[in-house]
């Protein structure tokens, strides 16, 4: 009673606030920047996702501010923290549409996230790049949806085909019980039966366990060609610690989640010859100089990693590329969120960090298969596999 | 007695006034959804009010019957296309039911071990929620949660919802509050004192507890169905552990024993994080410092003071 | 069989670093009737922190064990002192709150300071895996084993034999008697803390090179712990040492016979079966405290 009392005035005060500044905001400096929010974890159990990705957007706005920013107009992000909670992302969507008056937003970092915010940004027709992975998000199409993370099911196709190609026949899954590690292992299972691949054990690992030998000995009674683990640091790198421990000599796959230089550090000499699908950011310098990604790839790790002094991870990518095509739709579109959103739809043959964007009506998510590579972890660095 | 009934009635009164003022008054649906979500938060932690602050009994897992709340109305207008307006009282039976089986063989024990009997309940329903995905959507979540509708008359917008949830507090709050004052609210408060004094006068402690835990799961249950048709979205992360630790943070920084308390508390932590954006990476040192002020400076939680002395002055001229 | 000793292996090992855990539960528990929900961050410190002096400032590693440990203790006494002696009216309650207000304080104050991504360590000692009957058993393991066990009967001896012990003791079965026979019943409570955080830190060195290790490993660690001492009996020690190796070893055989996805719901199952058979754990301690 207190509280709705006090709650009712500061409100009051606040609407007087709001009011007062569109008298003053709307002929000045509204017509002067273009609002972009972010929803990313940056804190919590995903940081190593929403931490990159944070970064990489406030750097990307302002080299485009550098650059004149969009139609003359400047860009200006407004970052709020989920902590990998639904809850907070929700809050956190209606304080950008609402209270911030963003035009697009970027983000979040997680499926989770993700599902909770959708219908709060179709409900209020503002354009949402998201930048996890969940292939929920956009199948079925959403009009409003967009997304610039590489799907499971890509990732899921090239870890595949490789083994396809090594004659692998027999694999153990082992995930960690997450949406990341729950939708992989869905995958997994779906695709399975495609490349002629049997899957005789699957298990999954929490994501703060501390020892996963049990599970690597069950999956090792049933003598598979190899292992697949589906999960994000730190749970892999113990898994491999452990497989080393057991002396298990199959040849073990790890997903995207661990594609950071992080992992070869965490697992030291047990990551040695493991084989992961990535995006092709790990493997930069190693393309040859005529794949279409290359400049982009270099140009943004050599800004990530003199501006931040760290070493760059698949993660921040996402957002690069999201704040990179929304740059691109926003140009003559004047703000107006369905012209945006008509300009997404429509965008083709954006090089991205994450790969070669083409959006249509029915994809909103535009990338190929080409968008993974295989690679092998060899002497402490990546070897790119054909 | 009258003049006491009067009080009552007028601080509803001024209550229900303040939330048609703040809902008329608001236009922003930030703000209106901020307070959507305290009005959640206060039922859940009315809720376990009852149980910690009145029957003096702990519960580590409420969040279990806030999810389960959630889950079976999802599961029931999403799966099996019903009416929302029928799962819920489904889902209320269902959670009486589960708190009626977890409460008694659970309820027998006491302090600490109590919280350790509901929080291991509460890890297991959490663990159902993410493993049993062919009907809870395993840990990616459950989608397509359909808005609430009366008639031709939508919740949707913010606005109506937020009359919704304040107008379910309401009516949480005046039972409650019926409890307390009658005779169940003296026999818990005898509980909460001393357990086998009140048996000795001839207090059924067992049937009391077991009935006020099923109360507030109940209420938590409400929550749970208010949460999943408003956020249309739900996910196991959302009733797990560190939840259930967040309501009982409402409970006791509110002040135990105290309806006002109990929507303070649940005030106070919505807005704390979002008042802390601001402080980016150092977010999580501030909060758990100002959670530790609060408890070192007014350990009797922030409205306890305030209402003892408006308690102690109501009593005089009761007198 | 092979697979069965393996499961095995697993769960003492597992087993051994709840019990660590636990025991820090159950020394502060018996001295000041007070669950520590900030305990788990007291792991996560004592780990991080060694990552640091061990494999940055490379100093050798009994020495960064005991500084590790001293710090991590001493910033339990700190705790003690600013946080928990300062309440007023101290309700059970009330400063569980403050516990796990201070979880969340040192889990910030932990990001801050490693930062967000996870470290590793390698081994105590540089040795091959041992293998029996086919399954592998790791040196660190025995190394876990051989401190936690070292550490307990340091702590057995303490108590049965030391002035001091039996005045802590002293402390916990009736702290009026305790201080009317002169004992200084609050230095008691400090050196509770100091103990407790103290197995804390050492969990968290031992535990460090068998996982990764960051700023929000500390809850669940906390979390089991906490279970493994409830199972064993609030306050026991040796309850606590039981209940932690049946917590490991059913987590590990609940992944290898049943169903690796169910494994902590089968041990809270096998927790709260036994609270409903035994309340006061399976040492059967006196009845706790109420809200």
């Amino acid at each position: 009673m207190v509280y709705e009392n006090s709650s009712k005035q500061s409100h009051l005060i606040v609407m007087i606030l709001v009011v007062l500044y569109f008298f003053c905001a709307s002929s000045v400096s509204a017509a002067q920047t273009y609002k972009i929010g972010g929803i990313f974890s940056v804190t919590g159990p995903a940081s190593f996702l929403g931490d990159p990705e944070k970064k990489s957007m406030e750097m990307a706005v302002e080299t485009i501010n550098k650059n004149g920013g969009i139609d003359g107009r400047l860009l200006e992000a407004v970052i709020y923290d989920t902590e990998g909670d639904p809850t907070k992302a929700v809050m956190a969507v209606s304080k950008l549409i609402n209270k911030d008056k963003v035009i697009a937003i970027i983000g979040p970092s997680l499926t989770p996230t993700s599902l909770a915010i959708i219908p709060f940004a179709e409900k209020e027709g503002i354009p949402l790049i998201s930048c996890a992975a969940g292939i929920k998000i956009t199948q079925p199409v959403k009009p409003w949806v967009f997304k610039t993370a590489q799907s499971d099911v890509l990732a899921v196709a090239a870890v595949y085909q490789s083994m396809k190609n090594q004659n692998i026949r027999k694999i153990g899954i082992l995930s960690v019980s997450n949406a990341f590690g729950e939708s992989g292992k869905q995958q997994l299972q779906d695709q399975a039966d495609q490349f002629g691949i049997k899957i005789v054990r699957a298990e999954t690992f929490g994501a703060k366990d501390t020892d996963m030998t049990p599970q690597l000995a069950k999956i090792r009674k049933e003598e598979p060609d190899a292992i697949i683990c589906w999960g994000t640091n730190p749970g892999p790198a113990v898994v491999t610690k452990n497989i080393q421990q057991l002396n298990i000599k199959v040849p073990l796959y790890q997903s995207h989640g661990v594609a950071s230089p992080k992992f070869i550090e965490l697992a030291g000499s047990a990551a040695e010859g493991i084989y992961l699908p990535t995006g092709k950011i790990l493997v930069a310098d190693l393309l040859p100089s005529m794949d279409p990604q290359k400049e982009v790839l270099m140009h943004y790790t050599k800004a990530f990693e003199t501006k931040y002094q760290m070493t760059v991870s698949g993660f921040g990518g996402y957002a690069y590329d999201a704040i990179h095509i929304l740059a691109k739709a926003l140009e003559g579109s004047n703000g107006e969120r369905e012209k945006i959103r008509t300009a997404l739809e429509q965008m083709q043959n954006h090089v991205g960090v994450s790969g070669i964007f083409n959006f249509s009506k029915e994809d909103h998510n535009g990338l190929g298969p080409d968008a993974f590579v295989m690679v092998r972890i060899k002497n402490g660095t990546w070897e790119l596999l054909k | 007695m009258s003049s006491k009934l009067l009080r009552k009635t007028a601080s509803y009164g001024i209550f229900w006034i303040a939330v048609a003022a703040a809902g008329m008054s608001i236009d922003n649906s930030y703000y209106l959804q901020v307070l959507t979500f305290i009005g959640i938060h206060s039922i859940l932690a009315l809720g376990l009010n009852m149980l910690m602050g009145y029957a003096g009994q702990i519960s580590l897992g409420h969040a279990a019957f806030y999810g389960l709340g959630a889950y079976t109305t999802a599961i029931m207008t999403v799966h099996y296309d019903l009416s929302p307006w029928l799962a819920l009282p489904c889902a209320i039976c269902l959670v009486i039911l589960v708190a009626f089986i977890v409460g008694l063989p659970t309820l027998k024990l006491s302090g600490y071990y109590l919280g350790m009997g509901t929080l291991g309940f509460g890890m297991i329903v959490h663990i159902i929620f993410r493993e049993w995905t062919s009907v809870t959507g395993g840990a990616s979540g459950y989608v397509g949660i359909p808005p609430l509708e009366l008639g031709a008359f939508s919740f949707s917008s913010s606005r109506n919802y937020f009359y919704l949830v304040w107008c379910t507090v309401l009516i949480s709050i005046v039972l409650c509050q019926r409890l307390i004052d009658s005779r169940i609210g003296r026999a818990l408060r005898s509980i909460h004192d001393s357990e086998h004094a009140s048996k000795a006068v001839g207090v059924n402690t067992r049937n009391l507890k077991l009935q006020v835990f099923m109360l507030s799961a109940a209420l938590a249950g409400v929550a749970g169905f208010l949460y999943a048709h408003f956020v249309s979205f739900i996910s196991p992360g959302t009733f797990d552990f560190i939840v259930s630790i967040r309501i009982v943070t409402m409970v006791v920084i509110g002040g135990m024993a105290s309806i006002w308390g109990a929507l303070l508390g649940a005030s106070l932590l919505t807005l704390l994080p979002e008042w802390l954006h601001a402080f980016s990476d150092f977010e999580m040192i501030v909060y758990g410092l100002i959670l530790m002020l609060v408890m070192i400076i007014l350990p009797q939680g922030l409205t306890r003071g305030i209402l003892d002395i408006y308690e102690r002055s109501h009593k005089k001229y009761f007198k | 069989m092979q697979e069965a000793l393996q499961y095995v292996f697993s769960g003492i090992t597992n087993g051994a670093i709840y019990a660590a855990i636990a025991v820090g539960f159950s020394l502060l528990y018996n001295s000041t009737e007070l669950i520590n929900f900030a305990h788990g961050e007291f792991v996560m410190l004592g780990a991080l922190i060694l990552v640091t002096l061990w494999n940055i400032f490379k100093l050798p590693l009994p020495l960064a064990f005991f500084i590790t440990v001293f710090t991590v203790s001493g910033m339990g006494l700190l705790f003690e002192r600013l946080a928990i002696r300062t309440v007023s009216k101290p309700h059970p309650i009330v400063l569980v709150i403050i516990t796990v207000g201070a979880s969340i304080f040192f889990r910030g104050i932990g990001m801050l300071l490693w930062g967000k991504d996870s470290y590793s360590v390698p081994s105590f000692s540089d040795h091959a895996p041992i293998t029996i009957f086919g399954a592998s058993l790791l040196p660190q393991s025995l190394w876990i084993l051989v401190i936690v066990g070292i550490s307990v009967c340091a702590l057995h001896f303490f108590f049965k034999k030391t002035l001091t012990g039996k005045a802590m003791q002293a402390c916990a079965i009736n702290k009026r008697a305790a201080r009317l026979s002169g004992i200084h019943s609050e230095k008691m409570v400090l050196l509770a803390f100091f103990l407790s955080t103290g197995m804390g830190a050492v969990a968290g060195i031992i535990i460090a090179p068998i996982t990764m290790c960051s700023y929000n490993m500390g809850t669940m660690l906390g979390l089991k712990g906490f279970c493994a001492a409830m199972l064993g009996g609030l306050g026991s020690l040796w309850g606590s040492l039981i209940g932690g190796f049946l917590l490991g070893i059913v987590e590990a055989l609940g992944v290898g016979f049943f169903s690796s996805s169910l494994k902590d719901a089968i041990a809270f199952l096998l927790l709260l079966l036994i609270l409903y058979m035994r309340p006061g754990g399976i040492m059967r301690v006196k009845e706790v405290k109420r809200f």
